[in-house]
C-alpha cells in the first residue's frame, strides 16, 4: 500500500478536491450518528428523571398526610364512681378497671361536647358521637388517670385522636359522597366534625405518634406509628455496622494482600461473587434454619435480622472494598515495603487509609441495601405485630420488633385506606433515612480524602 | 560532568558486599535471570545497563528481595550480603530491606508530608528514641537528599506537591533515613529533566563516600558519569561486568560494544 493512488482509486466518492467548508458524506453521516447518539443518551436520563419525579410525587402525595393528624380537644371529666369505685385512691384497685370502663366516659362526654354546640343534627345517634374518637382514647385516658390518680373527680382537657375517617375528611380521603356507602363513617358524623372544628375543637396539627408510637390494630388506624419498626431497624443495622465491617474488611485484606493466589482462593472468590447475587429471601430461609431453629435464637429479633443481613451485606462490602484496596498504587506498597515496612505495616499504614473512602462507600451502600431489605425479615417472624418497644441494647436485641420495610409491607396489606396514607409515610422516613446515611458516607468520605 | 572523567577516575577496590553465585531467577515458566555471577563492591557505584527486558531490574529486585511479592517468581542460586546468604530460611526480608534500601522508577513519596514521609523508615525501625532524634534524622536525611534547602519551610506540607526532581530526591532521602549499607536505584532518573538528573547524580557521587550504590540505568553516559563499576546485562545474561572505562572504552564483548556504539538495544 502506498499513498500514491491517484488516479486508479478515487477515494469514498469525492473525486474533485475537498475545501474544509463542505462536508464530505462521510464527515456528515459520523456527525448525524454522534447526533443520534446523544438523543438516546438524553433521552435516557430524562426518562430516569421523570420516572424519579413521578415516584417522588406520588410518594410525598401520598405519604405527607401522614405526619398530621387530627385531634379531638375535650373536657373529661373523670367520674370517680367509675373509675375508683371504692374511693380510696389505690393503685391496684384503679387498675382493676380496664379501657372498657373508660369508654362510656370519654363517649358521653363527646356527647355532651357536640350538644353544647347546639345545633342538632339530623340522624346523629349518641353513639355515632362516640364513633368519632379514637378507640386509642380509652387507653391514652387510663394511662393518665393510672399515672395520676390524685385528679380523679376533677375535670381535665384532653387531646384525643380522632376517628381515621374523620381525619381522613379532613385530607380529602373520605367526602360526604364515600361516607354514604360507608359502613365505618356517616355524612352526619362528618357535618358534626366540620362544626366541632369551626368551633375549635377539632383540630390538625403535626404527628409526632407516627414517629414514636408502635402498631396498631386494623380498628384504629389512626393511632398507628413506626416507633417500634425505627428501633428495630436501628438495631438491625447497628448489628450489620458492628458485624459486616470488620468481617468484611479483614476478610479482603487478607483475600487481597495476604492469600497466596491458588485455586482454593479462586474458588473463594467466585463464591463470594456468586453470594451477592444470592437473593435475599434465601438468606432468610439461612437464618430460619441457623439462628432459630438450630441455634435457638428468639424470633422477630433484631439480632436475628441483623445476622441475616451481615451475610445479605458481607460480599457487598469484600467486593467493593477489594475494589478499593487493589486501586491503591502499587508504588506506594513497593515504597513502603523498601523502606523495610512488614506486610501488614504497609497495609494498615499506608494501603488502608487510601483505600477508606472506597470501603465507607461500600459499607454504606451495603447498609442502606440492608435497611431496605424485607424478604429475609419476613421469613424470620419480623412481620409480626409488635406492640411493645425493645428494651436498650444489648439485651433489647433480644426483643421481638419489626423493621421499617416489613412495617410499609404490613400497612399496605391491610383494608383501610388511611393505613395505605401511613404506609407511604413510613416510605418517606425510609428514604430520608437512606438520604441521612449517604449524607454521612459523603462527609466521611471528604474527610478522608482530605487526609490523604 | 563530561565523559572524559571516566579516564581519570580511579576505581579503588574494596571489600566486597554483594556476590550472586549462579544465580537464576524464573518468573513461572520464563527464566528472566541465566545463571550470573557478579561481585559488587563496598562504597562503589555500580551501574547495570542493557536493553529492555534484559533483567537487570529482575537482578537489582533479587538484592532486596523485593522479587518476594511477586508470587509467580522463583530465585535459585546464592547471593550474598557481608558473606551472609540472604536468601537463607532465617533471613526476614523485612530486616534485609532495613540494610538495603532502594529508590525506584517513578518518584513515590507517601500521600503524607515531607516530614512523615522521611520519619516513616526510622519509626517503625525505632531508630529515633525522642522527637528530637527523630527531628535530627529527618533533617540529616533531607541535607544528605540535597533537598533541605528548598522544603526545610514547608516539612508540613504533602510530599505529593513537590516537582518530579524534588520527589525523587525526597524517596533518595526516605532511603537513606533508614540508615541502609546499600542503596539500590532503579531508573532513578528516567522521570525527571536533565536538570533534576544532574542534581540525582551529583547526589549518588556524593554517596558512594558512605555507601554502596547500585543503579540501574538506560542511559550509557549516565552510567559513564556515575559509575566505577558497569555490568552490562543480555538477554538475561551478564554479558561482561568491569571497571566502567573499561567496558565503555575497551570492552571485550563484541555485544557490549554493539550495544553501547548504539547497534543493538
Amino acid at each position: 500500500m502506498t499513498d500514491a493512488t491517484a488516479p486508479s482509486a478515487p477515494v469514498s466518492g469525492d473525486a474533485e478536491p475537498s475545501s474544509l467548508f463542505t462536508q464530505t458524506n462521510r464527515t456528515k453521516r459520523r456527525n448525524a450518528a454522534e447526533k443520534r447518539f446523544k438523543a438516546y443518551g438524553l433521552g435516557a436520563i430524562g426518562i430516569g428523571i421523570l420516572s424519579l419525579v413521578v415516584l417522588l410525587v406520588s410518594i410525598l402525595g401520598n405519604g405527607l398526610p401522614a405526619f398530621k393528624q387530627t385531634y379531638v380537644v375535650m373536657d373529661v371529666t373523670l367520674d370517680e364512681s367509675v373509675l375508683d369505685p371504692n374511693g380510696n385512691r389505690n393503685p391496684e384497685d384503679i387498675a382493676k378497671v380496664l379501657t372498657f370502663g373508660y369508654t362510656p366516659i370519654i363517649r358521653g362526654a363527646a356527647q355532651n361536647l357536640v350538644r353544647e354546640m347546639g345545633g342538632e343534627v339530623e340522624g346523629l345517634t349518641d353513639g355515632m358521637i362516640g364513633d368519632m374518637i379514637s378507640k386509642e382514647a380509652a387507653g391514652q385516658l387510663r394511662r393518665f388517670v393510672l399515672a395520676n390518680p390524685d385528679l380523679i373527680g376533677t375535670t381535665q382537657e384532653f387531646k384525643f385522636l380522632a376517628n381515621g375517617r374523620i381525619d381522613g375528611f379532613f385530607k380529602g380521603r373520605v367526602t360526604m359522597e364515600s361516607a354514604q356507602i360507608d359502613s365505618n363513617v356517616s355524612p352526619e358524623q362528618l357535618v358534626a366534625a366540620e362544626r366541632l372544628a369551626e368551633a375549635g375543637h377539632l383540630t390538625t396539627s403535626f404527628n409526632l405518634g407516627f414517629l414514636t408510637a408502635p402498631d396498631a390494630s386494623d380498628q384504629r388506624p389512626e393511632a398507628a406509628g413506626l416507633g417500634v419498626a425505627i428501633i428495630g431497624s436501628v438495631y438491625m443495622m447497628l448489628v450489620v455496622l458492628a458485624l459486616a465491617l470488620p468481617i468484611g474488611v479483614a476478610a479482603s485484606i487478607y483475600l487481597e494482600e495476604f492469600a497466596p493466589k491458588n485455586w482454593i482462593t479462586d474458588i473463594i472468590e467466585v463464591n463470594i461473587s456468586n453470594l451477592a447475587a444470592v437473593p435475599s429471601i434465601v438468606f432468610g430461609i439461612l437464618g430460619l434454619a441457623i439462628f432459630i431453629n438450630y441455634a435457638h435464637l428468639p424470633q422477630s429479633a433484631p439480632i436475628v435480622g441483623g445476622l441475616v443481613l451481615t451475610l445479605m451485606t458481607l460480599p457487598t462490602i469484600i467486593i467493593s472494598t477489594r475494589a478499593s484496596l487493589k486501586s491503591v498504587p502499587p508504588s506506594i506498597k513497593d515504597a513502603a515495603l523498601g523502606v523495610g515496612a512488614s506486610k501488614m505495616q504497609t497495609v494498615f499504614h499506608h494501603v488502608l487509609p487510601l483505600a477508606m473512602p472506597g470501603i465507607l462507600t461500600g459499607a454504606i451502600i451495603g447498609l442502606a441495601q440492608a435497611l431496605g431489605e424485607t424478604a429475609p425479615l419476613l421469613l424470620i417472624g419480623m412481620v409480626a405485630f409488635v406492640r411493645d418497644y425493645p428494651g436498650a441494647p444489648p439485651e433489647g436485641l433480644f426483643d421481638p420488633s419489626t423493621a421499617l420495610p416489613v412495617q410499609v409491607y404490613n400497612w399496605t396489606q391491610r383494608s383501610d385506606p388511611a393505613f395505605f396514607e401511613r404506609a407511604s409515610g413510613a416510605i418517606i422516613v425510609l428514604l430520608v433515612l437512606l438520604v441521612l446515611m449517604n449524607l454521612v458516607a459523603i462527609i466521611l468520605r471528604r474527610r478522608f480524602e482530605r487526609r490523604w | 560532568m563530561n565523559d572524559m572523567r571516566i579516564l581519570e577516575r580511579d576505581v579503588d577496590t574494596n571489600t566486597i558486599k554483594f556476590a550472586g553465585r549462579d544465580v537464576h531467577v524464573y518468573y513461572g515458566e520464563t527464566e528472566a535471570i541465566k545463571g550470573i555471577d557478579v561481585d559488587i563492591e563496598d562504597k562503589t557505584v555500580t551501574a547495570f545497563i542493557g536493553p529492555s527486558g534484559c533483567g537487570k531490574s529482575t537482578f537489582l529486585r533479587c538484592l532486596n528481595r523485593m522479587n518476594d511479592t511477586i508470587d509467580v517468581c522463583r530465585v535459585t542460586g546464592k547471593i550474598t550480603l557481608d558473606g551472609e546468604d540472604i536468601y537463607d530460611r532465617k533471613v526476614d526480608p523485612v530486616q534485609l530491606r532495613a540494610k538495603v534500601g532502594m529508590v525506584f522508577q517513578k518518584p513515590n513519596p507517601f500521600p503524607k508530608s515531607i516530614y512523615d514521609n522521611i520519619a516513616y523508615g526510622p519509626r517503625i525501625h525505632g531508630l529515633a528514641k525522642t522527637k528530637a532524634d527523630l527531628d535530627d534524622i529527618v533533617e540529616q536525611s533531607l541535607r544528605r537528599g540535597a533537598i533541605w534547602d528548598e522544603v526545610k519551610d514547608r516539612l508540613d506540607a504533602p510530599g505529593t506537591g513537590l516537582s518530579g526532581g524534588q520527589q525523587q530526591r525526597l524517596c533518595i532521602a526516605r532511603a537513606i533515613a533508614t540508615a541502609p549499607e546499600v542503596l539500590l536505584m532503579d531508573e532513578p532518573c528516567s522521570a525527571l529533566d536533565p536538570i533534576a538528573t544532574a542534581q540525582v547524580e551529583e547526589l549518588i557521587d556524593e554517596l558512594r563516600t558512605n555507601y554502596s550504590v547500585v543503579i540501574v540505568t538506560h542511559s550509557m553516559q549516565q552510567a559513564a558519569r556515575v559509575s566505577q563499576k558497569t555490568a552490562f546485562f543480555h538477554l538475561g545474561d551478564l554479558v561482561e561486568f568491569g571497571p566502567t572505562n573499561e567496558i565503555f572504552t575497551n570492552p571485550k564483548d563484541p555485544r557490549t560494544e554493539s550495544y553501547i556504539t548504539g547497534r543493538i538495544g
